[in-house]
């Protein structure tokens, strides 16, 4: 094409092969299972619904739960609209601070996302990486790396956060630890799940490196590092990102978990972990809406992914289709 | 022949596989290294211009012989010769680069040869920006469609994917991906192996009138006879990684001398004599790893003799070819005729 | 090559027609195809990959595996119409009176049992015959095939055979019920120069002395010329010539046939180019109108594009093409 094609063509034959892309993937075997099963779309819809709900909460959201001047402990443990002594302005009621349970449910969406998708995105380049090299080069390299990442496997996520935390607490000054408390989650998280990628990949790329269009790429000459990133990578990509999408709902709920055990993201931006957590306070005194709301969205999020993983699972292996 | 015009030449080419057991298992059970000879002291010509065929069955070594000459594999012995070059004396990247570009290869199977990732034209344009032949995307995109349609495809083909074109036209790209480089060496690893028969006669046109247009030297790997005989003008008949015989490709198919090559010659189902009686000869390929002593043809030869049980042969000069043979050497094998059938056959089905 | 007085061809397969119901729409993958096999026979069935060869053998012994399926014409096998018998009627004439033996004798082979027990076992499963019985038929069987030192190798596994050594193995479960046809899909595809030899002399060897009708599809002709008594060559799921081999092979009628001879090279036999016919077999989803072969045919004419030819006899051989339909030839202007 872009031979006949002027330079203004050119310029723009991103977007004609965007279109294609595009066109392509719309009329493929992949779609067509999707459109045929109604449990995936409905799984599709609900995680778009969260998405939205989550990123776009500063201008949805009835208020803003993170900003203290707003609350008015007046309107404290309101119960939900549909129960007596509540109000059609908190739809799911208060907390025992007065934030509105469904704009907390929101912003806390959003944070339980944010650290779900940085810590997956964490693991698949660790895991990949390693994989990839793993695979490619073989021998003492690659023992000592699947060696590392069975010592990895011994270790759960709350532990690894928690040595994180406690060597972050000894080493930072008080100010910063809240700052970086995010940052130690998402390492967390991300170091405990990167070994599952880590294996898929480096058989994938034993299997490529056997082809013959690896072995042509050598007789022209091309770098190791040239030939595993660019025609390896793109050949062995296929599983992460079935793994990674049942990954983030795993990640989710470890995010929660560890929230909830007081080792997560700190109080000023609360979870759906920490608010499932404070929550819990209440539970048997009768406010029960403060940890239920939280975590059926929890719930109804992880299961969502975890469905929308299992069909991208199932549409993309060739034995099935 | 002369050696002055080979543009290749390789002396007691050698590559021999690990094999053994891991090292605990050895330790433990008492084994010992397990070496594969893939390749035991290969020494050919290949002259500049010309088409030298290597032939043989199954785990004759043909293709680490390839390998070998192309640098996938580093020898264990021996030497390559690349227009008197010694391959290796070659040591950094910067002397190795310019040799190498003017060698390529072209691989067997036409589904694997070429990332199914990539666009046509990206696989065809890696040869020239990895060696920064051209630059500027107009000028490498118009040798990209030059290239294909030099192999019979159009220009247009560049922005499709591989799978959308079928066996044969996947290894004419493979072709214009080799030839992208403009080298002078062609090393082709079965490359017709796996299309069907009025497939294989396209890309065989192909392949002899690239030849003649550009001068090309090819080492084609084979094991089928015919297709050889097509192809060549120099024949090499390997068997468990030692060549057994080489000459040029009339004297070798009218006058074979080797046993194995009488046999395999015999072997091949024959269109113009149907329904003739044939009386194979027995016995398989042994094991690679356990060869049989001496010349490691000696159980299915019906010519064996003490010293052929003892002895490796040697490649000799005898008449126009090189046989590696002692009941060669001692004039002890019968006059051949024509179409190749000894005057006693042996053996049983 | 019929045996003295039965007239009735062993196999006879009439219009059949094989189909694969996708969701883009139906894809016939051999169509209208119609040929016979007498006792004692050997068939050659060549063809390049896609033209629909194995589907034949595969549905003639109900192999096919879904949604491939009969979609009309009959298979009638010593008389007796077989395509609609049901799966357990099948399954008793399977290996009973029609055997198959498939490319890859690694596969076909189950690698946990012995040589002897899948022997036995195909053995009594056809046989009325005790265990004691059924090993010494085996031994019998492994000898008749050529395996030495049969009674010591009856206890191995397969995966102590050469591949050689395995297909002979293959071939012996093929004959332990005495079949009357053989199908062979590839059988020496997968073999080297010397032992594809070998087992193509044994095949022949048995099949004449047990009488025993033999469908060989492959792609090899010169292992056809070698074994085959007829050839009946496919293209694009049709049958574009059938014939004695001699004939077929030195007279080509056929345009494809012709050119399918021309571009096999041959030893001894030099030419500067071989015979080319461009393009390629179209895929089952874009198969020309008319007769399938006119888009690549080098003596095309307008009728070849309107209508399918059928079978008709030219000399020796059959052939499906309309050169040779004087009426059509004529009007339609032919070169």
């Amino acid at each position: 094409m872009a031979t006949v094609m002027g330079a203004e063509q050119t310029t723009r034959s991103w977007f004609w092969r965007l279109r294609d892309s595009l066109h392509r993937f719309f009329d493929s075997d992949i779609f067509y299972s999707f459109r045929r099963s109604p449990v995936t779309v409905l799984a599709f819809v609900t995680t778009v619904i969260f998405f939205v709900a989550a990123f776009a909460a500063p201008i949805l959201a009835p208020f803003n739960t993170n900003d203290v001047a707003t609350l008015n402990l007046m309107d404290a443990f309101r119960p939900p609209a549909w129960m007596a002594g509540g109000s059609s302005e908190h739809l799911l009621g208060t907390d025992e601070q007065g934030r509105d349970v469904l704009s907390a449910i929101m912003f806390g969406t959003q944070v339980s996302l944010i650290v779900g998708f940085l810590s997956v995105i964490f693991s698949v380049v660790l895991g990949v990486g390693l994989g990839l090299i793993s695979g490619y080069v073989g021998g003492r390299t690659d023992h000592l790396i699947m060696r590392i990442a069975d010592v990895q496997l011994s270790f759960p996520a709350v532990l690894v956060a928690l040595l994180l935390f406690g060597f972050a607490k000894a080493v930072l000054p008080r100010g910063l630890q809240d700052a970086v408390a995010i940052y130690v989650l998402i390492v967390a998280i991300g170091l405990s799940n990167w070994v599952q990628f880590a294996r898929t990949v480096r058989g994938s790329t034993m299997v490529e490196k056997s082809k013959e269009y690896v072995q042509a790429a050598r007789v022209i000459g091309r770098s190791p590092f040239a030939i595993m990133v660019q025609h390896v990578l793109p050949n062995v990509m296929g599983p992460v990102l079935v793994i990674a999408t049942i990954s983030l709902a795993l990640a989710i709920i470890t995010e929660a978990t560890l929230s909830f055990l007081g080792v997560g993201v700190p109080p000023t931006q609360p979870s759906l972990g920490t608010l499932i957590r404070f929550g819990n306070n209440f539970l048997f005194s009768g406010e029960w809406w403060m940890t239920i709301f939280p975590g059926l969205a929890l719930v109804i999020l992880a299961l969502a992914v975890n469905l929308l993983g299992d069909w991208l699972r199932d549409a993309l292996n060739p034995k099935l289709r | 022949m002369s050696a002055n015009d080979a543009l290749v030449s390789l002396s007691d080419l050698s590559k021999d596989f690990d094999v053994s057991p891991p090292f605990l298992n050895r330790l433990i059970e008492r084994q010992d290294r397990l070496l594969l000879k893939a390749v035991d002291g290969v020494s050919i010509d290949i002259p500049r211009g010309r088409t030298f065929s290597l032939v043989g069955e199954s785990g004759c070594g043909k293709s680490t012989v390839a390998r070998l000459v192309v640098g996938l594999y580093t020898p264990t012995r021996g030497r390559i010769l690349f227009d008197d070059i010694d391959m290796a004396t070659l040591k950094t990247q910067a002397e190795i680069e310019p040799v190498r570009k003017r060698m390529q290869m072209i691989f067997q199977d036409p589904y694997a040869s070429l990332n199914p990732r990539w666009r046509v034209s990206d696989i065809i344009a890696e040869p020239i920006r990895a060696h920064k032949l051209l630059s500027g995307r107009d000028t490498i995109a118009r040798r990209v469609g030059e290239l294909l349609v030099q192999v019979g495809l159009a220009a247009a083909d560049g922005v499709k994917f591989p799978h959308e074109f079928s066996g044969g036209q996947r290894q004419r790209i493979s072709i214009a991906r080799a030839l992208a480089s403009q080298p002078e060496f062609l090393i082709c690893d079965e490359p017709t192996s796996a299309l069907d028969v009025s497939v294989q006669a396209q890309i065989l046109n192909l392949m002899k009138g690239l030849q003649r247009q550009f001068g090309l030297t090819y080492l084609f790997i084979s094991h089928d006879l015919a297709v050889v005989y097509h192809i060549s003008d120099y024949v090499g008949v390997m068997y468990l990684g030692r060549v057994v015989e080489w000459s040029d490709k009339r004297a070798l198919f009218q006058r074979p001398w080797h046993p194995y090559t009488r046999m395999l010659l015999d072997a091949i189902p024959d269109l113009e004599m149907t329904g003739r009686q044939r009386i194979p000869v027995a016995g398989e390929v042994p094991n690679p790893i356990h060869p049989p002593t001496g010349c490691h043809f000696h159980p299915r030869c019906p010519y064996a003799n003490d010293r052929c049980r003892n002895e490796v042969p040697t490649l000799v000069h005898k008449e126009s070819s090189e046989v590696a043979c002692h009941a060669v050497l001692e004039d002890r094998l019968p006059e051949v005729t024509v179409s190749g059938e000894p005057a006693n056959a042996t053996a049983v089905c | 090559m019929s045996q003295t007085g039965n007239t009735q061809p062993l196999l006879r397969v009439e219009n059949l027609r094989v189909e694969f119901p996708t969701r883009r729409g139906t894809l016939v993958a051999v169509d209208d195809i119609s040929f016979h096999i007498d006792e004692g026979e050997v068939l050659g069935v060549v063809g390049e990959s896609g033209a629909g060869k194995s589907l034949t053998g595969a549905a003639i012994i109900g192999l096919l595996d879904p949604p491939g399926r009969i979609a009309d014409g009959q298979v009638i096998f010593n008389g007796k119409r077989i395509d609609n018998f049901s799966y357990e009627q099948m399954r008793r004439l399977r290996g009973d009176q029609i055997a198959m033996v498939f490319q890859d004798p690694l596969t076909s082979l189950n690698p946990l049992y012995t040589i002897g027990k899948q022997l036995t076992e195909t053995i009594r499963t056809h046989v009325s015959v005790d265990e004691r019985g059924a090993r010494t038929r085996a031994i019998e069987l492994l000898n008749e095939v050529g395996i030495p030192a049969a009674e010591r190798r009856v206890g191995q596994f397969p995966h102590q055979f050469s591949g050689g050594m395995r297909q002979r193995v293959v071939i012996a479960l093929a004959l332990a019920a005495n079949p009357r046809l053989i199908i062979a899909d590839e059988p020496t595809t997968a073999l080297d120069v010397s032992i594809q030899a070998q087992i193509i002399s044994l095949l022949k060897r048995l099949c004449r002395e047990h009488g025993t009708a033999v469908m060989l599809v492959t792609h090899d002709m010169g292992v056809i010329a070698e074994t085959a008594d007829r050839v009946a060559v496919m293209y694009a799921g049709r049958i574009v010539e059938v014939g004695p081999v001699q004939d077929v092979i030195k007279r080509a009628q056929h345009p494809y046939t012709h050119g399918l001879m021309g571009s096999i090279p041959v030893i001894r036999h030099d030419v500067e180019r071989l015979i080319q016919i461009d393009g390629a077999m179209p895929r089952l989803t874009d198969i020309p109108s008319g007769c399938a072969f006119n888009p690549r045919c080098p003596r095309v004419f307008e009728y070849c594009r309107v209508e399918r030819p059928e079978l008709m006899d030219v000399g020796a051989t059959r052939a499906a093409c309309w050169l040779f339909d004087e009426a059509r030839e004529q009007a339609g202007g032919a070169r």
